[in-house]
């Protein structure tokens, strides 16, 4: 054996011969140098890897927030491109203007005249699925150290966008009828009493993505009326809005507002298909002018062929009817998650009954880490999103998102038994170790809550800020 | 120029470190001029290997399967060289407590333990032993799943309270976990890579954490920028020796062959050194500590993975068994 001194031989690298190659070290050293500071919170997390493995075919993801695109008649898509093809070659094969063709536009008034919106088009701009919408809206807003308030879960996917503008986010916390708007105001106040205004307040309000809850109207209204009061900008991703399966729908807080303060996020994700990444925003103007330059930075402008993918699509008048082809098979699939839960989730966990949307969100007992649970559920061959990944200050570590629309009833009714047989082993384990008393299966019932807060709102700053700087 | 299946993904939950290694591994295979036939191992994985008939397989998977000796016992059934360990010496790395048995009778230092499967607390009360060891052991204590790599489940216990959430979480990786005591100090690793003149150890790695973070864990370890590392580690007099040696003596002693990662606390009170545990199969990720190491021994990295495949050419599959 021997041992290798310590001083680097730069000179000899023993490889063939060849260009010089940098080495690891350096390769680090060196795009570490490069990097700009928001990278420091664009985070990684052992959570995203785990999440991976969930692809695997033999793995029943009940994780994603895909929409079942297989209900979309393959020889309607192959019909569709066809016409477009033979009508509007040229048009779809080019750049287009970053606001958008006017053709797609004309959707987006269709579209938010059916939820009880009525605007014209060219009040809309066309983006690149909806998440562009929030990319911009940070773009448009906010400068390192600024406030958002977002929902206490909020949209995983939203998470790297607010940590790579560097906001400090506080999430305020939900019950069954959606944001706490009482801990809102009371947030809000302490907030100005330190002298910081938020700059938006981030929210899904029909069928919350991950809560599964449905924000009420008294609230709804409440909320326009605080952000004009406090002159605060509200932005309002509407994905789920048109997938109701029961119950009476919510005015949308763009309609209770004058035009003032609600920025406005669509999507045709939801209700035809999230592969063509089309998505749309409407603003106050000047909000929006901003928004429409910051889009021309990005991507100059959306993709012309999907745009008119959707154009020809609404030409033939039966949009809605697929969306409430998608709602019923949706509803199906909830009820049959439901029950699913009730027959195998232990008697601690606690879930919501979403009356729309992807997904319900379920809280188990305070003593299991739902991080760790996807790891020795995915050796089961199940998969699910841990609560941690819709928070921003370290809370939801015992809660977890199921998503219904993506997998069928069978792997539904499957996925669930795995992941309660999981749980189960976990909450029986728990009470050997700890001596207590072991509890069985649940006698049922449904919950309509959102967990119960610890913490209502919490300011979280930056972690490299509190380090102070790189 | 050899043929040579690269062996990557797999089902671990090291999926992804695994394909980032395999990705650099199969760059550097590619330049040296090999032909590289790589293959994301599944169900199919003997069907693929036969089709391939590679002359050698670099073994470019992290975590279960690759790392527990499984696909080592396929290769050496097929008869196919490959890259790392074979079988026995994997299980003994893969499974901590098999480790720390080995080096405490060999008298290598390593942090005072003990071990539990999950039958002992189920079937036969092992609840009731567990305030003697946290007595004896003291507390901060670290509790973490036999098996696993990249610090997946390994939790601090602060206090008595802690301790059952932590073996939860210990246990949703493995059956059988172990309460380890903390070492208080500087996390050092040490890589050995073998050549023609035997086992060498490279310079000496120390991880620097980010001060918000409690320990290296997952994400310090798999994102640049996370942890700063110091190549050769600038430690008191003597200590890069003794850690040296101590690496080395793990590394015969369970049996590892052509590269291992030793993962050493150096405690701040005593000076001590302490094995903590043996990686069969390091990762070759940008942030990954062997090529570090390598590199500041002057060994490239297109050199070190040039070395890892003589290494397995140069062992014939008779010669492993």
């Amino acid at each position: 054996m021997k041992i290798e001194d310590d001083q680097p031989d730069s000179g000899q690298s023993g490889g063939p011969a060849g260009p010089p190659q940098r080495t690891a070290a350096h390769e680090l050293e060196r795009y570490g140098a490069l990097f700009a500071r928001r990278t420091q919170v664009m985070r990684s997390s052992a959570m995203r890897d785990l999440m991976a493995v969930t692809a695997r075919p033999e793995v029943i993801s009940l994780s994603g927030g895909l929409p079942d695109t297989t209900t979309f008649p393959p020889e309607s898509f192959a019909g569709l491109m066809a016409r477009l093809a033979h009508q509007e070659s040229a048009a779809a094969l080019q750049y287009g203007p970053t606001e958008g063709h006017l053709a797609v536009r004309e959707c987006v008034v269709e579209v938010m005249a059916a939820e009880g919106m009525r605007i014209e088009a060219d009040d809309a701009l066309m983006t690149t699925g909806g998440q562009q919408v929030i990319d911009l809206v940070c773009k448009t807003l906010i400068d390192p150290g600024d406030v958002i308030i977002a929902e206490a879960p909020t949209y995983p996917g939203a998470v790297p966008t607010f940590c790579s503008y560097e906001a400090d986010v506080v999430q305020i916390d939900m019950d069954a009828d959606g944001m706490r708007i009482d801990v809102l105001e009371r947030t809000l106040d302490t907030l100005a009493a330190e002298g910081r205004a938020p700059k938006f307040i981030y929210t899904i309000p029909s069928f919350h993505n991950p809560a599964g809850v449905t924000m009420s109207l008294e609230r709804r209204r409440r909320l326009v009326q605080i952000a004009a009061e406090r002159e605060l900008l509200v932005l309002e991703d509407n994905p789920y809005g048109m997938l109701r399966f029961e119950g009476e729908p919510h005015p949308t807080l763009y309609s209770l507002d004058d035009a003032s303060f609600v920025i406005y996020l669509g999507t045709f994700s939801k209700i035809l298909a999230p592969g063509i990444r089309v998505g749309w925003t409407v603003a106050p103007r000047p909000v929006m002018e901003k928004m429409n330059l910051g889009k021309q930075g990005v991507d100059l402008c959306s993709s012309s062929l999907t745009q008119k993918f959707v154009s020809t699509y609404f030409a033939d008048g039966r949009w809605r009817d697929y969306v409430t082809s998608l709602s019923a098979i949706y509803r199906d699939r909830r009820d049959v998650m439901l029950e699913a839960l009730a027959e195998h989730f232990p008697a601690e966990a606690t879930w919501t009954r979403p009356e729309g949307g992807l997904f319900l969100w379920a809280t188990l007992p305070d003593y299991i880490d739902t991080t760790d649970l996807l790891a020795r559920a995915l050796r089961d061959n199940v998969a699910f999103v841990p609560g941690r990944a819709a928070y921003m200050d370290g809370r939801g570590g015992s809660e977890m998102r199921l998503n219904f629309s993506g997998v069928g009833d069978q792997e539904i009714r499957e996925g669930i038994r795995r992941i309660g047989k999981v749980i189960q082993e976990q909450v029986e384990l728990y009470s050997t170790i700890t001596g207590a008393g072991p509890t069985g299966p649940a006698a049922r019932r449904p919950q309509p809550a959102v967990s119960e807060p610890v913490v209502e709102a919490r300011v979280v700053p930056l972690r490299q800020r509190r380090a102070g700087g790189r | 120029m050899s043929r040579v299946a690269l062996l990557k993904g797999g089902h671990s939950l090291e999926r992804q470190v695994s394909l980032k290694s395999a990705a650099r591994v199969e760059d550097a295979l590619e330049r040296l001029g090999h032909e590289v036939v790589d293959i994301d191992v599944g169900a199919d994985l003997v069907q693929r290997l036969s089709a391939a008939a590679p002359d050698v397989a670099f073994v470019a998977m992290h975590g279960r399967d690759g790392e527990d000796g499984t696909v080592q016992e396929l290769l050496e059934l097929i008869g196919t060289p490959f890259t790392g360990p074979g079988p026995y010496a994997c299980q003994r790395c893969w499974d901590k407590v098999l480790t720390k048995r080995a080096l405490v009778e060999a008298g290598i230092p390593t942090p005072p333990f003990h071990a539990f499967s999950q039958t002992a607390f189920r079937e036969l009360g092992a609840a009731l032993a567990l305030p003697a060891i946290e007595q004896r052991l003291e507390f901060p204590l670290v509790i973490k799943p036999a098996s696993q790599g990249s610090a997946l489940g390994i939790k601090f216990a602060r206090t008595a309270a802690d301790v059952p959430g932590c073996l939860l979480t210990a246990f949703s990786y493995d059956t059988k976990v172990l309460l380890e005591r903390h070492v208080d100090g500087d996390d050092l690793s040490v890589s050995i890579l073998d050549g023609p003149e035997g086992p060498t150890a490279l310079p000496v790695v120390q991880a620097i954490p980010h001060p918000d973070d409690d320990f290296y864990d997952f994400v310090a370890r798999y994102e640049i920028g996370r942890t700063t590392f110091a190549c050769p580690a600038d430690l008191p007099p003597g200590v890069t020796e003794r850690a040296q040696r101590m690496a080395l003596e793990a590394y015969e002693l369970l049996g590892c062959h052509g590269f291992a990662r030793v993962d050493i606390m150096l405690e701040r009170r005593s000076g001590d050194l302490f094995v903590i545990e043996v990686n069969a199969i390091p990762g070759l990720t940008e942030t990954s500590l062997l090529p570090q190491a390598a590199d500041a021994a002057g060994i490239s990295f297109d050199a070190l993975i040039g070395r890892m495949l003589d290494t397995a050419l140069a062992r014939s599959p008779i010669a492993r068994a």
